[in-house]
Order: structure tokens, then C-alpha cells, then sequence
């Protein structure tokens, strides 16, 4: 076994950069810098230390990327709702260096890490160990299949798409693990709903990607994003959101990571101000800050694959901006979809359980069914002249937009508007 | 449309991203420590001892010690004892004074009741709120070096409270100067009609006695006299 890992990590090793040479110097430099290092060590561990600088990178950047993540998300909140934000840590040696409060983060962790961790007396003890590990443990796994960079992927495996969801969805096993663990009812219950709310969006989440899939015809991240290169008039680029199947996978996959990941406006297995925590009720200290990393952890690793799938991965917008590198433009286009979500945080309330489950079900999986035999006519019709190009636009638009009304109000009949009787 | 409410909510935030940067006035909070909200006049918590004078404190506090806040604080949050010796006091009566008055801010509950029973306008209720502490005992039961503030004070944070105060004790005083003065007046006058008669023990103690009884002066009083026992000195309990 030890044999065949050795010839495929060999083989990663020499198969990685084929036209790494061609490359210019900061598209190829992380990888040079990788390779001088592992060259610098005896033959036998190179192929070892050849994965773990990967993983020490992933943990090393994301770690870092999550860090300064919430600090951005508690001053982007504040602005939001007209307030100033955390600004207040600076450095314990320099009181008088304020540092826009960007040391927060470092603060938060010190805290966390020294707070008392209580484990109820009842508890499963193995268990309620290793919910925030095992959590924690596969939304950073997801993180090997997405391209960073044209050179730069983890594992460039053939299903990655399908590992990446696989992977995902074994945090649901976590969350279960933790209220089953914690031998509290409420726990119990809170980690039961969010399980039906994570196993209802990981419908519409999976089925938005299909069309993806159909289109590109593999499910490597690394040629999903490769089909999507190239300019039209060097400046409109081939990304998947912009075709009308695309912008409507986005706009469902956007919504289904949201629920995915917990966030707001689908928080509810957590909600703070009407359940305690959820699942997490019995867990304090380190351990919570474990999940809280790892709803971090899945967001940005979620966020990567939208950004992979719909919007043209690492592709440079332009042509002519083709000189930044690759890396840049992928870590620019995480941070803007990040911000989104956070945008939407700010302004969205929290839905209730039943209307969260019926946007699933009777909305967001009937249009993904939808928008895929969409993206299968668009697949068929791709090679028509000009005038057939502009009716399979208009026909798709069609397919996107007549049954987005129809359903939303079938969904939203009998709500709105809504009339106050005591309210002025 | 399904999902425009949500655009337009999204607009909102957005607008309050843009306008947080520009416009102070859309900020809802202020950095405290350095910042602070004006506190409404009404607000209270914890009493203090209203003292006449900022120079000399303790000479003038216009406690008295009557212990009747002691006796009606429901938490029970209040100790004093009295003083041996008497001091005057603002209208220069000889008085008790407080000894000892200890108020234990971590048992106190702020309701007032110590001010609106104490006839002498002698506690009144504070606006502090900053008083963490790391030890309760030294830090949280306050003496009376602690709690008395002078009047000055007392007009700064409850200004309307205050001006009804001052101007109910400077009445009072007022009318107690006028009645002193008339019962001189009537000591004076009175001694005259009733010298030249014969008797000076017995007759002029009859015929002062009638406008004394009703005027109740302080001035004639023997100074020794309790002084919380008087009706006519009292503020609101009078």
C-alpha cells in the first residue's frame, strides 16, 4: 500500500508542474518555494513533506484567513447597523497603539483557550471530545480539492466535487454527535433540526452544482475552471454565472451554502437568542470556539467552491489583467462572495423552521430541478450561429425566470402584504 | 416579486455601510470610556449625604442622625450611630451629626425610600454607576467621608429636585429668622408692660406664654431638645 502512495505522491510530484517552467515568476513562485525546500531533505520524505507543507499552508492561511474573517465580520456588522465595530485590542505593550482593534482575534482565542471546559457529568465523554475535532477536521479537509491557483491544488483528484461534498456533509455527523453526546434534551433536539435543516439543503446545494458538472463534463475542480476560461472581446469573461443557468445555480448555491453553513438568515440550529445554542449548548471553552471555527472553516471552504464553480475560479476577469496572479484572484473573489454573506447577515432576519424547510422543498429543489434540464439545452443547442445564439439566450432566460415568479408566488401567496392590527 | 423585499433591505444596510463613515449622526453608539450620553435628570441609583459646605464635609453635613432612614431601608443597608456631642448646625442650632454612616452599595437597591422619608433633605439619591470594585467590604460599604457631597452638587445632577430643595430650606430658615426675630421682638416688648408690676418671676411668663405656644420658635427652645421631635422643623414629613 505503502508502494502505491509513494508512486502517486511521486507521481504529484513530477506530474504537478508540467508547464510550471513557462509560468511567470509570482504565479510559480509558492510552488518553487515548496520544491526547494522538499529537494533540500533525503529522498524518503520528500514525498511526505511534499504533502504535509500543503497542509501546513491550508491550516497556516485559512487559520489566519478565519482569524481576521470575524474580526471583519464584527466591524462589517457594526457598519451596517450604524456602529463602529470592535476597535478597542490593541497590543498588551503598547497601550496606546489601537490598531483598529485588529488584534481582536488573537484576544478572542487567548480567552477561549483559557476559559474552564465543562463537560456534563452525563455525558459521553469520548464523544462529546470529538464532535468539535471531527467538525473541525472535515471542513478543513474540504480545502484539498479547490484550485487556489492554475498550479496550485492540493490533490487534483478526478471526483473532486464529489469529495468535496462528501467530505462536507460529514460535519452533519458532528453536529449530531455533539447533541447526542451532551446527554441534554435540548441539545438532543436543537442538533435533530439541524440535521433536517442540513439534509434539506443539501439538496438544492448538490443539484445546483449539477449543471456545472454537465456543462464541463468532469467533476475536477481543476478543469470546471479551466472550461471556464477565455475572453469574449478580452473582456467579458466565460464564467458559468454568466449564463442564465449559471446565474441561477449561483443564486441557489448561494442560498443553499448559506443554510448549510448555519449562517444567518438560516442560523437556526444555533440561535443565539431563542435556543441557548443549539447543539452547542454544553460546550464551552476551546471546544466551542472548535465549532466556531469550523462553521468558518465551511463557509470560506463553500464560498471557494462557488467561487470555482460559477465565478471562474482563479480566471482573471480580463484579459489584460491576466499579469496578477492566479492565487490573487481567487483569494479576491473568496473575499467578495465572504462579504456578501456577511452583508446578508446584516441584514436578513432568521427564518422560522417551517418556512426554512419549505423554501427547500418546495422552492429552491423544484427550480435546481429546473435549471438543470436548462443547463442540459444549453449544452445541446451550443454550437448554433448567431441568430440561434440569441433565441437560446431568450429561451433560457425564460426557463430561468417564469418559473422563479411562478413558484415564488405559489410560496409567498397569502403572506404579504402583511396588515398590523395594533400597530399603527 | 419573490425576493425584493430582500433587495430592499439589503439597500438599507448598504446605505448605512456608506453612511456610517460620513454621517456621525446616523451612529448610534458612542466610545464610551471617553464619550458619554448626557444621563436623563431622573435617573438615580445609590444615595449620598448632602452636605452644606464643599470645604468643611463633615461639619456640615445636615444629617442629623435621626436613624429614621436606617429604620425604613427594606434591605437594611443602612448603619448609623449618633454622635455624643452636638454641633450646630446651617441654621446654627446645636444638633446630633452622624458618627458613623455606612451605606453597603452592594445591598443597597436604589429605591429611594431613604430620601423621601428623611425630613431634613439630608440624603438624596446620586447618578454614579462606575463603582466596580475587586473587594466588597473596602470598597463597596461607604463611609461617610464617601458619601457626603456638597449641595453644589446635589443642584448640578438634579437641577429642578434641587432648586425645590433649596428654595423650600431657605423659606423655612427665613421663617424661622422671622419667628426668632418677632419672638425677640415679643421678649423684648413683652418684659416692659410687665416690669413695672410687681411680681417679675410669675406674671411675665403668662402673658409671653400665649404668642410662644402657637409660634413653636426653635430660637426660644432649650437647646437640647430632640430635634427630629419637632413637627414644625421637618421638610415634607412636617
Amino acid at each position: 500500500m505503502s508502494a502505491t502512495l509513494l508512486s502517486f505522491y511521486r507521481s504529484l510530484l513530477a506530474g504537478d508542474s508540467p508547464a510550471l517552467a513557462t509560468e511567470p515568476f509570482l504565479e510559480r513562485a509558492p510552488l518553487e518555494l515548496r520544491d526547494w525546500f522538499v529537494q533540500l531533505l533525503p529522498a524518503p520524505l520528500q514525498w511526505l513533506v511534499h504533502s504535509l507543507i500543503s497542509i501546513a499552508a491550508i491550516l497556516a492561511i485559512f487559520g489566519f484567513f478565519f482569524a481576521f474573517l470575524t474580526i471583519a465580520e464584527r466591524k462589517l456588522l457594526g457598519r451596517l447597523q450604524n456602529r463602529l465595530g470592535p476597535n478597542r485590542a490593541g497590543l498588551p505593550w503598547a497601550k496606546n497603539l489601537k490598531l483598529f482593534g485588529l488584534t481582536q482575534p488573537f484576544a478572542d482565542a487567548v480567552k477561549a483557550l483559557t476559559k474552564e471546559d465543562i463537560v456534563p457529568a452525563n455525558a459521553d465523554k469520548l464523544l462529546h471530545f470529538l464532535a468539535p475535532v471531527v467538525v473541525c477536521g472535515f471542513s478543513l479537509t474540504t480545502f484539498a480539492v479547490l484550485p487556489f491557483g492554475r498550479e496550485i491544488i492540493p490533490v487534483d483528484l478526478d471526483a473532486a466535487v464529489l469529495y468535496f461534498f462528501a467530505a462536507g456533509s460529514a460535519t452533519e455527523l458532528a453536529i449530531f454527535m455533539a447533541g447526542w453526546s451532551s446527554r441534554n434534551k435540548y441539545s438532543l433536539l436543537a442538533a435533530m433540526r439541524a440535521l433536517a435543516q442540513l439534509i434539506s439543503y443539501e439538496l438544492p446545494l448538490l443539484l445546483s452544482t449539477v449543471p456545472v458538472v454537465l456543462l464541463a463534463g468532469t467533476l475536477s475542480t481543476r478543469e470546471i475552471v479551466l472550461a471556464q476560461g477565455g475572453w469574449t472581446f478580452g473582456v467579458i469573461p466565460h464564467w458559468n454565472i454568466l449564463t442564465p443557468w449559471g446565474a441561477a445555480g449561483f443564486m441557489i448555491f448561494l442560498v443553499s451554502a448559506l443554510a448549510e453553513t448555519n449562517r444567518s438568515p438560516f442560523d437556526l440550529p444555533e440561535a443565539e437568542s431563542e435556543l441557548i445554542a443549539g447543539h452547542l449548548t454544553e460546550y464551552s471553552g476551546f471546544k466551542y470556539a472548535l465549532f466556531f471555527m469550523a462553521e468558518y472553516f465551511g463557509m470560506t471552504a463553500l464560498c471557494g467552491l462557488g467561487v470555482t464553480l460559477f465565478l471562474g475560479g482563479w480566471q482573471a476577469p480580463c484579459a489584460f489583467l491576466e499579469f496578477i496572479p492566479s492565487y490573487a484572484w481567487f483569494g479576491a473573489k473568496l473575499c467578495l462572495l465572504i462579504l456578501g454573506l456577511i452583508w446578508i447577515r446584516g441584514t436578513l432576519l432568521r427564518l422560522r423552521i417551517d418556512q426554512l424547510t419549505r423554501l427547500s422543498w418546495k422552492f429552491l429543489v423544484p427550480l435546481a430541478l429546473i435549471n438543470l434540464a436548462n443547463a442540459a439545452f444549453w449544452s445541446l443547442t451550443a454550437d448554433l450561429p448567431l441568430p440561434g445564439r440569441i433565441v437560446r439566450w431568450l429561451v433560457a432566460l425564460a426557463l430561468v425566470a417564469i418559473p422563479f415568479v411562478t413558484l415564488g408566488r405559489r410560496l409567498s401567496a397569502g403572506l404579504a402584504p402583511r396588515t398590523y392590527r395594533y400597530a399603527p | 416579486m419573490l425576493g425584493s423585499g430582500i433587495i430592499k433591505g439589503l439597500a438599507v444596510t448598504a446605505k448605512n455601510f456608506v453612511g456610517s463613515y460620513h454621517d456621525p449622526a446616523r451612529m448610534v453608539t458612542v466610545e464610551y470610556p471617553e464619550k458619554r450620553l448626557p444621563l436623563p435628570e431622573a435617573y438615580r441609583n445609590f444615595p449620598f449625604l448632602v452636605t452644606e459646605n464643599a470645604t468643611d464635609p463633615m461639619g456640615t453635613l445636615r444629617c442629623v442622625a435621626c436613624q429614621i432612614c436606617e429604620k425604613e431601608c427594606p434591605p437594611q443597608c443602612i448603619y448609623i450611630e449618633k454622635s455624643k456631642d452636638k454641633k450646630p448646625d446651617a441654621n446654627g442650632k446645636p444638633q446630633l451629626y452622624p458618627a458613623i454612616f455606612d451605606i453597603d452599595t452592594s445591598v443597597c437597591m436604589s429605591c429611594q425610600i431613604c430620601v423621601e422619608v428623611c425630613p431634613f433633605d439630608a440624603i438624596k439619591m446620586d447618578q454614579v454607576f462606575e463603582i466596580a470594585a475587586t473587594d466588597r467590604f473596602s470598597e463597596l460599604l461607604l463611609h461617610r467621608e464617601q458619601l457626603a457631597k456638597p449641595n453644589t452638587y446635589f443642584q448640578e445632577i438634579h437641577p429642578t429636585d434641587a432648586a425645590e430643595v433649596d428654595a423650600r430650606l431657605a423659606a423655612e430658615r427665613q421663617a424661622a429668622e422671622e419667628k426668632a426675630k418677632a419672638a425677640a421682638a415679643a421678649k423684648a416688648a413683652a418684659p416692659k408692660p410687665a416690669a413695672p408690676p410687681v411680681h417679675p418671676a410669675g406674671a411675665p411668663v403668662k402673658t409671653a406664654s400665649a404668642p410662644e405656644s402657637s409660634a413653636a420658635s426653635p430660637a426660644v427652645k432649650p437647646p437640647d431638645e430632640p430635634r427630629r421631635s419637632s413637627p414644625s422643623e421637618g421638610g415634607p414629613a412636617a
